[in-house]
């Protein structure tokens, strides 16, 4: 059992991805998560591992694309404007089937937006991280010890399925520290690569790294095939924590921060006798569809709270089929809704349905 | 007693190169020099984005196919995870020179100890015949149809004169591949740049002027004498940067 | 009161973010559910500086606190922008050397601390944020002040352990005026 102690929740990543086994990071400065290279630049030349400062986001991505094509863990890590960045490198990870570990911190946007917390980066995440068909792996802590916990987690999942796995976090989950408690390396899954380019030692016929396909049917077949593995993902790897849900009638969907100060809202509200309560989806994808249409046979409506226009909206409303009203309660730009500004929209959530 | 054979470092899949097109000669000169290096067990290769692209089908080492312009960074995280493999980048004017010139700066700038196969033929050859940085000033092509106006597209991107400047980089040097000569020059140079990198010693850029009659609009035989003609006056050839002292 | 929902603010250089630190980890290590969380902006020497901390017998819900029970204004823009937001009932520690006004609420119970000179007179100008906490800690017994080194221990890195003394005297000073 390791010590509890007070981190910063870029930091807990940093720390749990070397506990994960990764020694390579590649990054470019970019508030709010810049003490996760600063962690990085620090620790890896102590433990024989690669701190790069890379000359842009892009870069750092592709470089992190050349070390998992030689079979080691590897991350970079960025906020909002460098991700887009990296959304080339994305792309290509999933096209070539290689397993990679990405951060985001989410500022606020569009365009050089601010660097306040923000989670306007959902679509990006969940739906269009680069272009062509593909998905990553989307994680979203809500405590610093789920930042450590995910990270680890990311790692695992990210050679699983061979696939990129993403932190979305936010500036204030990047900025807060909360005790935590790394995990012990020993209970660390790792996997065999047989597919890394380490020099084929003339023992073997090459291997190549690729995600060209010039012949449509086998392009499609690529596709087929690995869509088959995200099927899996979505029957296997669904993660999501329950608050109150027992009774409830109005659901908070949040995650994050936005989940954290929505429970202080659903603990005011069931004082206030009003039957609220929380499901906090903590992979973004796969989406907990499931528990929401399950839930939505009970409760009378959703809200949910995001750091953003709305965006996760759209998947509450198709998980639970427009079966319920699902309502918005939100603030962007860098601000955080208050818990009364949450309460007060279960009490007019409330108002409605009776 | 077989007097020619194909190197080992290449596979059996033919080339799909255009008739007359120099990149065969530089795909055998790179396989010759991993051969007689005797490094094809432990070399990966990064492919470009351009005519180059699936040069993983015919390197017969690991190969790592690379976005458009990013092949160093790529190389760079190969060869950070397992340093005692060699890594080179085999890449063309567009995706070395114009949309990846951040990474080939940078690489160099670090002495990223890898090898850059740089094929410069002065235009797009993959999507037809286009503009290149490289492309010389008058020109034609099919993106300046009435030749390179360089108060419009600006001038070529000399490429090694540019990061000779730079403190960063062990060697760089221009060779050509129009002529007997102009090979065995090209190949002794090529060799040398991958046992710089066997030896530790750091970057090594090596650009190749090289030939495209199909979008040059000429013979084979005639683009070679272009070459001479054209290119070379304008990229002359030689050592560029030789940290062990060649540099003229 | 089972749960510190604190607020410290004053200007970049203060020690505000420090001062934080120093709770929470003395709250760790009396195993209270604890939170830490910085006002975070463009790098600047001298820019306003806040920080929530929450101590709890409780899990954290919301680690910004944005009512405070325990508000720390160590200059006058903090007292003037968190003086309305503090819970009714809650604590106001005022930095009396630089903030020359009153606490104009009558729900709430005010201190005022002449910290920065205080921590001029026993030669450690620096930490008029450890003199404040001293108080603090006095009249809320948020933490256990008997213990206190230990949590300060863990914040102050051990190649500055020299710095360890002084820090506890300040806080001895305010937590005994």
């Amino acid at each position: 059992m390791a010590e509890k102690v007070l981190m910063k929740g870029n930091e807990a990543i940093a720390e749990a991805a070397i506990k994960a086994g990764c020694r390579h990071y590649f990054g470019y400065p970019i508030t709010p998560q810049t003490e996760i290279a600063a962690y990085m630049a620090k620790r890896m030349p102590k433990i024989g591992g690669t701190f790069l400062q890379a000359e842009s986001e892009i870069a750092a991505i592709n470089m992190v694309y050349g070390v998992s094509a030689a079979g080691k863990r590897v991350m970079t890590s960025s906020s909002s404007p460098g991700v887009a960045l990296k959304s080339e490198g994305l792309s290509y990870l999933a096209g070539s089937d290689l397993p990679a570990f990405v951060v985001n911190v989410q500022r606020g946007g569009p365009g050089l937006g601010g660097i306040q917390p923000s989670q306007s980066d959902y679509f990006q995440a969940t739906k269009a991280g680069g272009h062509g068909d593909f998905r990553m792996i989307v994680l979203a802590p809500a405590s610093v010890q789920e930042m450590a916990d995910l990270t680890i987690k990311g790692f695992e999942l990210a050679d699983e399925y061979r696939m990129t796995a993403m932190i979305l976090a936010d500036g204030t989950m990047g900025q807060m520290m909360e005790p935590v408690e790394i995990r012990d390396d020993a209970e660390i899954k790792t996997f065999d690569k047989p597919w890394a380019v380490t020099g084929t030692q003339k023992k073997r016929e090459h291997n190549i790294v690729n995600s060209l396909y010039l012949k449509p049917e086998q392009l499609e077949k690529e596709n087929f095939t690995r869509f088959e593995r995200y099927k899996k993902i979505e029957e296997n790897e669904v993660m999501y924590e329950e608050f109150m849900m027992d009774d409830a009638e109005i659901c908070i969907v949040a995650f994050g921060i936005a989940a954290r100060v929505s429970q202080n809202a659903v603990v005011e509200a069931r004082k206030q006798g009003i039957k609220a309560g929380m499901i906090r989806p903590i992979t973004l994808w796969p989406f907990p569809k499931k528990r929401l249409l399950e839930a939505s046979k009970n409760v009378k409506a959703f809200i949910s709270v995001e750091l953003s226009m709305g965006q996760m909206v759209e998947d509450i409303e198709l998980a639970t089929k427009c079966t319920r009203p699902v309502m918005l309660c939100n603030r962007v730009g860098g601000m955080i809704p208050s818990p009364e500004e949450v309460l007060q929209k279960i009490k007019e959530t409330q108002g409605g349905i009776n | 007693m077989i007097v020619f054979d194909k190197p080992k470092s290449l596979t059996d899949a033919p080339l799909h190169y255009c008739p007359g097109c120099t990149h065969g000669i530089i795909h055998r000169l790179v396989a010759e020099a991993i051969d007689e290096l005797g490094i094809e067990g432990r070399t990966i290769g990064v492919a470009p984005v351009g005519c180059a692209v699936m040069a993983y089908d015919y390197f017969a080492c690991d190969m790592v196919e690379a976005a458009h312009g990013r092949a160093p960074a790529v190389a760079t995280g190969i060869k950070r995870a397992n340093p005692e493999n060699i890594v080179f980048t085999y890449q063309g004017d567009g995706d070395l020179a114009s949309i990846g010139t951040a990474e080939t700066v940078h690489s160099a700038t670090r002495n990223e100890n890898i090898t850059v196969i740089f094929v410069n033929n002065a235009i797009y050859g993959m999507t037809g015949g286009q503009m290149a940085p490289t492309s010389l000033p008058g020109q034609v092509t099919q993106t300046s149809p009435y030749g390179r106006d360089t108060s419009l597209c600006g001038f070529p991107v000399k490429i090694c004169e540019m990061l000779s400047q730079l403190d960063g980089p062990e060697f760089l040097a221009r060779v050509a591949v129009n002529n007997v000569k102009n090979i065995k020059n090209a190949k002794a140079t090529i060799k040398k740049a991958f046992e710089n990198q066997v030896n530790g010693k750091g970057f090594s850029l090596v650009e190749v002027i090289s030939s495209c009659p199909t979008n040059w609009g000429m013979t084979p035989k005639d683009a070679l004498k272009w070459i001479d003609d054209n290119m070379i006056p304008y990229y002359p050839l030689g050592v560029y940067k030789d940290r062990s002292g060649e540099a003229k | 009161m089972s749960t510190f929902n604190i607020l410290i603010a004053g200007f970049g250089g203060q020690g505000v973010l420090f001062a934080g630190k120093c709770l929470a980890y003395k709250g760790l290590t009396e195993n209270k559910q604890v939170s830490w969380l910085p006002s975070y902006g463009p790098e600047m020497r001298g820019g306003t500086a806040n920080c929530s901390v929450i101590l709890s017998d409780t899990p954290v819900g919301s680690p910004i606190v944005s009512n405070p029970n325990v508000l720390i204004a160590m200059n006058l823009p903090s007292l003037d922008k968190y003086e309305n937001a503090t819970a009714s009932g809650g604590k106001i520690f005022v930095e009396s050397t630089l903030i020359d006004r009153k606490v104009e609420r009558n729900d709430v119970e005010a201190f005022y601390i002449p910290a920065t000179k205080m921590a001029t007179e026993i030669g450690a100008p620096t930490l008029a944020n450890m003199i404040m906490i001293g108080k603090v800690i006095k009249e809320t017994g948020a933490v256990d002040f008997n213990t206190i080194s230990e949590g300060l221990k863990k914040v102050i890195p051990a190649r500055k352990a020299d710095m360890l003394e002084i820090n506890l005297k300040a806080l001895e000073a305010g937590y005994n005026f």
